[in-house]
């Protein structure tokens, strides 16, 4: 007893059980988040496959008719893929100009007093919740889109009136949500270019412009290519901010028409699918999970590639 | 022709991107301001400390969110419980115990996959999986599950920085002193990465109070009291957001609005908490 209670090694067993212990279940908690990624693959093609089967893969992929509750069910969604990207390429494009040129100003030109106000705008910006910015585009950029609608198809006697729930107000809702990301990443990207760079160029007599363009964003490609390539990611994956303002109603993506993307074709239906209708929209899902794992894999593609520049 | 080195030669190019530079800046912030502005407009005027704490009920003729704000405040209370252990404990173990590089890669690939997956892939997720394969169909519990899954990279990340930002002195003298590994990390390594872990708290949980998508399908949209604490657990729950939507939805705008504005105030205060958190302990500004 004496002389266990003096030993260093007295208390060693117990010790080492509850070190043991820890050390298995911190190991658990990693885990998790494999197990996590690995299930919800497996039930995103579970439940997504069977459809396309049933339905035949071209004619879900391909076909133009979308009719699911009809007496004779069509399921084409290739106008709704079709929105997906173009809405998404088309938010890309609006927002990386203002994103980047925003970023450089955070980064490169801006203040300190000027760059704690703006960022601390963006970081609120980007926890608006989605629906609030769906909520602002039905009241806000509609009824403007209708405006803009009734003047150009006014002599039009073809034109379905959307009353501007149409595409491009989905784009701008889309453009203004990604910024956030953009500007973000894309501002850590130019921070990280060391200061050598910008100071070697001005030495060489390059004015300040032609240095950030010239000489820092080469620097910071792969961050901003990062950037673009998790706006896009938002981007597709965005559902209830657009699901009113995009008017909701399949049709070829063409600007004035009301239109429906992926994520909203899963939030409208889902609520009253059944049988193979709802198999189908697991199928949609599995589409848009594919365009997500694409779009990760970009990512760490160009990740790696930058660490092996260095 | 001037050849002075006094003189700065403007160049016309310069001046252009210098004026899209401000311009884009001016935008971005615009935004917020508008957005900002538009919903107090619209939400004040309508907004009454009633709405807040009464229930709608046709029988009594009230409007209200109350269940709703409950709902809201489970389902954040639910979530963090149950991601905060793992999402803290994944973050230690890859800082202090890992050894096997390939193996931390790997769970900072999946973390980096499980942060970009949308939330309406979750809301399918956890429909089918805790909804239906584990039963609990629509409720705040398969609605937290879900959102756990989904606010797990926040924390980890967050926790993660927190603990490389903890001087490896710390760690040294702590096991120098003959405490055991599990023992300085939870006497030494998490009092001082406390601030830090509790910043990516926040930031997860102004992600559940914004997250709908996620909700739809897994928590459902009703809104009614409690009857039972825990038995609230079991029963449908819509939280702000989905009522935002269904109001959104059925075109009453003004509800929608009184919601949003209440929605910004919480967004703004967690911001301003997770600022102000950051401020206080920032090691480097106590110098």
């Amino acid at each position: 007893m004496e002389r266990s209670m003096l030993s260093i090694l007295a208390h060693h067993k117990s010790k080492s059980t509850v070190e043991k212990a820890a050390a298995i279940i911190l190991k658990g908690c990693a885990i998790v988040s494999i197990i996590a990624v690995l299930s919800i693959t497996a039930y995103m093609f579970i439940s997504g496959t069977p459809a396309l089967f049933k339905v035949g893969l071209t004619d879900i992929l391909f076909g133009q008719v979308w009719a699911p509750t009809a007496t004779h069910p069509e399921y084409g969604i290739l106008y709704i893929i079709l929105t997906s990207i173009l809405g998404v390429f088309l938010a890309i494009g609006i927002a990386v100009p203002i994103g980047l040129l925003t970023a450089i100003n955070l980064s490169e030109i801006a203040s300190k007093r000027v760059r704690k106000v703006v960022k601390s705008a963006i970081e609120l910006l980007a926890g608006i919740p989605s629906v609030v910015y769906g909520l602002l585009g039905i009241l806000i950029i509609n009824p403007l889109m209708y405006q803009l609608e009734l003047f150009i198809f006014k002599d039009s006697l073809t034109h379905q009136f959307t009353g501007g729930s149409n595409l491009i107000s989905a784009i701008l809702v889309l453009a203004i949500m990604i910024l956030p990301t953009l500007i973000n990443i894309s501002e850590t990207a130019l921070k990280t270019v060391p200061d050598d760079y910008r100071k070697s160029s001005l030495a060489l007599g390059a004015s300040q412009i032609q240095t950030i363009f010239k000489v820092v964003l080469p620097a910071a490609k792969n961050g901003i290519m990062s950037a673009i390539v998790l706006g896009v990611g938002r981007a597709i994956g965005e559902a209830m901010a657009i699901l009113l303002v995009a008017g909701n109603s399949v049709n070829i993506p063409l600007p004035f028409h009301s239109v429906r993307f992926l994520t909203t074709a899963i939030v409208t239906e889902m609520s009253y699918a059944s049988g193979l209708h709802r198999e189908v929209l697991f199928t949609i899902g599995l589409i848009l999970f594919i365009f997500i794992i694409c779009i990760n894999l970009v990512l760490t593609y160009i990740l790696t590639r930058g660490d092996q520049h260095e | 022709m001037n050849n002075s080195i006094y003189e700065k030669k403007s160049r016309v190019i310069d001046n252009v991107v210098h004026v899209l530079i401000q311009l884009s800046t001016f935008i971005s912030v615009s935004l917020l301001v508008v957005i900002i502005g538009y919903i107090c407009y619209r939400g004040i005027p309508h907004f009454s400390f009633d709405y807040l704490i009464q229930t709608t009920s046709i029988l009594k003729n009230t409007v209200g969110i109350l269940p709703n704000i409950i709902n809201t405040i489970y389902i954040i209370v639910v979530t963090l419980v149950i991601a905060c252990p793992i999402g803290i404990g994944g973050a230690i173990y890859l800082n202090e115990y890992a050894t096997n590089k390939k193996f931390v890669n790997i769970i900072s690939f999946t973390t980096e996959v499980l942060a970009g997956i949308p939330s309406i892939i979750y809301g399918l997720f956890g429909m089918l999986f805790f909804g239906g394969v584990l039963k609990l169909e629509y409720s705040i519990l398969t609605g937290s599950l879900t959102l756990a899954i989904m606010i797990l990279p926040i924390i980890s990340r967050n926790a993660q920085v927190a603990l490389q930002a903890v001087p490896k002195s710390y760690r040294e003298a702590a096991l120098g002193m003959g405490s055991t590994k599990w023992y300085m990390i939870r006497s030494v390594l998490l009092p001082s990465a406390i601030p830090g872990i509790l910043t990516g708290v926040i930031l997860a949980m102004g992600r559940i109070v914004a997250e709908s998508a996620a909700l739809l399908f897994t928590a459902g949209s009703l809104s009614v009291l409690p009857k039972s604490l825990f038995g609230h657990l079991f029963s449908s729950g819509g939280t702000l957001t989905i009522q935002l939507y269904l109001e959104m939805a059925k075109a009453h705008y003004e509800q929608a609005f009184v919601i949003a504005f209440i929605l910004i105030l919480i967004i703004l205060l967690l911001n301003f908490i997770a600022k102000w958190i950051s401020n206080q302990f920032d090691v480097n500004k106590r110098g």
